[in-house]
């Protein structure tokens, strides 16, 4: 996604920053199994280790729409201070 | 040999009836001036858009298999089949990061497959011949595993015939299923896939919204289904409803080492490649996760079929078992169709997909290599009935258990081919034969190893996970292979500079990684580019 030039913008912007938190943080969530490998509290009889995971789909989706929205706003502000240049 | 259950069996052949008559009409569905492209038949034009998309995306990879073999790894060890759900919850961020620039690049020069896009980034023609060939040997087995997810439905609805049927009999239904298929995956190309999956998915969300309400109920509530759970793998001394801490490195690596996986697979790229622009991927990240949540509830179904008390020899009828058995006749015809039908979209799509590797890296590349479009296209046409006859063959003659076993080792294959793509996507810093060394000794490691688990059913591919060695905790062999794989490409890429060996031509520059629909030269692909603006 970073491809740069002389004139072009930083490759590593706060913007950016965010965004690659957003896509990593389902990774150390779910990687992290002991921190959710146990069976209290329950939800509605449901042990914890299968609706934590679940509330994760939700959880991540949301970072990713997230995500996706601050680049689609990183692209727009980089077109329009290349005057319609470059993607 | 049970009887068999005729209301449901009307419901299911309704709906297989009513998708064959949509796959022959597919190849009407937008239908463009010239068809005998591989742009055409195996790519839909790349024309589809956000739904489309989501449909075909959701209805690839969510395969028949993975509703019947999800649940029955739950149903037979607890906690550890759960892996599936941090497994696609982690695909999203990583299909975020990459695919986009894949799309770009392959529009822009007109790639039809991941070796295609190897091939030109690396010029390499070895290269992209390992990164064929391995997607071709990784894609059949997964069609012949969608025949044994059609074979579990109908046998439990009574049609798949006893032992002692005559062998004709007993694989008539699957023969004729699978003819109808080949026959509308042959005419329509992509375009069938991708309107059956609309059917696919509705009747799969139906069944699972019903499924996850109705059968708690009857059962007496998820309290008393995890209650009994928990008993059966007390008593039984294996699984449990939460992974003890020797499990828990197997189910990280195996969801990790899945994800990663999961997008090489040459008909994952087919369905990605088919849309219409880089946004449509994007956007499709943020949608494609229901499909996530959809497969969790799913997998809970493992744990009733435990508490409704299935008792079967084979577990991957537990789930069919649990339909049959929960539900009133017709709807239960309806959850058949659904895994019937969710056996066919994948199947059409792989087959697809192994024909475009084909046709694009070994018959143009190696064989015939002034094909014209046209040609192309009927080679792939053919080399798809040819797969999809090598997957029945395969399934009809073979024990299920080796197609199974092959399914575990084209996902731990597949895998070693991540460092020449997605690595070939951000740079260029990769040596092409470091990459095929490693891919080498990623191959090998992982087909040794997992040729050496061995469970007491079992002499050889017991499971897919071993010791990892230098850690010492049991973890998924595709992911060791892969680390393996990434140490000797790095390594060997140093080397290999050093000596100064010849680098092959990229025929890509930076800006096709980013180009978009509306670019010059990105649609319509080898017509010069001339770049953006």
């Amino acid at each position: 996604m970073t491809q740069t030039s002389t004139d072009k913008p930083p490759v590593v912007t706060p913007v950016r920053a965010v965004i690659a938190l957003c896509l990593l943080a389902p990774f150390v969530a779910m990687l992290w199994v002991s921190s959710y490998a146990k069976t209290e509290p329950l939800l509605a009889g449901i042990p914890f280790f299968y609706w934590y995971q679940m509330l994760w789909v939700l959880i991540s989706t949301v970072l990713t729409v997230v995500a996706y929205k601050l680049w689609q706003r990183d692209q727009r502000a980089r077109r329009a201070a290349q005057g319609g240049e470059g993607r | 040999m049970k009887d068999v259950n005729v209301v449901a069996l009307c419901v299911f052949v309704f709906f297989f009836l009513a998708v064959t008559v949509m796959g022959f009409l597919a190849a009407k569905w937008r239908r463009a001036e010239n068809e005998n492209s591989l742009d055409e038949w195996g790519l839909g034009g790349r024309s589809f858009g956000t739904w489309v998309t989501w449909f075909l995306l959701g209805g690839d990879l969510y395969t028949a298999y993975t509703f019947v073999a999800v649940p029955a790894a739950i149903y037979a060890a607890g906690a550890a089949g759960f892996f599936a759900v941090p497994y696609t919850i982690l695909v999203y961020p990583l299909i975020f990061t990459f695919l986009p620039r894949l799309w770009s690049v392959s529009h822009k020069h007109g790639y039809v497959t991941t070796s295609d896009f190897v091939r030109g980034r690396f010029g390499s023609k070895g290269l992209s011949l390992a990164v064929a060939v391995t997607g071709i040997l990784a894609t059949m087995p997964y069609i012949a595993l969608q025949l044994v997810g059609i074979q579990a439905v109908l046998d439990v609805m009574g049609v798949g015939g006893g032992e002692d049927t005559h062998w004709f009999v007993k694989d008539l239904p699957l023969l004729i299923a699978f003819g109808v298929l080949a026959a509308y995956t042959y005419s329509s190309g992509l375009r069938a896939p991708a309107l059956i999956a609309f059917v696919k998915d509705t009747l799969i969300y139906l069944v699972i919204a019903v499924a996850i309400i109705y059968i708690p109920i009857k059962l007496g509530g998820f309290g008393e289904i995890f209650a009994a759970a928990d008993e059966k793998f007390t008593a039984n001394k294996t699984g449990g409803l939460v992974p003890g801490g020797a499990g828990q490195w197997t189910y990280a690596t195996l969801a990790l080492g899945s994800a990663l996986a999961l997008f090489m697979y040459p008909h994952s790229i087919t369905a990605t490649l088919s849309s219409r622009s880089r946004e449509v991927i994007r956007r499709n990240t943020t949608i494609l996760p229901l499909y996530s949540l959809m497969l969790g509830l799913l997998a809970l179904l493992g744990f009733m079929a435990i508490a409704a008390g299935i008792k079967v020899q084979n577990g991957q009828l537990a789930i069919p078992q649990l339909f049959e058995d929960m539900f009133p006749d017709w709807f239960a015809g309806v959850a058949f169709a659904a895994i019937g039908i969710g056996a066919l979209v994948p199947a059409a799509i792989m087959s697809i997909a192994a024909a475009n590797l084909f046709t694009r890296n070994i018959y143009k590349d190696f064989i015939k290599k002034d094909a014209t479009p046209a040609q192309e296209t009927k080679v792939s046409k053919l080399v798809s009935l040819l797969v999809k006859v090598g997957a029945l063959v395969f399934v009809l003659t073979m024990d299920k258990t080796v197609a199974i076993n092959f399914q575990l080792l084209g996902g731990i294959w597949i895998l070693q081919t991540f460092p020449a793509l997605v690595g070939g996507l951000f740079t260029r810093w990769f040596h092409r034969w470091a990459l095929l060394a490693g891919w080498a000794v990623g191959m090998v490691y992982g087909t040794i190893a997992a040729y050496n688990v061995s469970t007491p059913k079992q002499a050889h591919f017991g499971g897919s996970s071993a010791e990892i060695p230098g850690i010492g905790e049991i973890g998924y062999i595709g992911l060791t292979a892969f680390v393996l794989n990434v140490l000797v490409t790095v390594v060997l890429t140093f080397v290999l500079k050093a000596v100064k060996a010849p680098e092959g031509v990229d025929e890509t520059s930076p800006a096709d990684y980013t180009a978009d629909a509306g670019d010059a030269g990105v649609r319509d692909l080898p017509k010069v580019g001339a770049g953006s603006h």
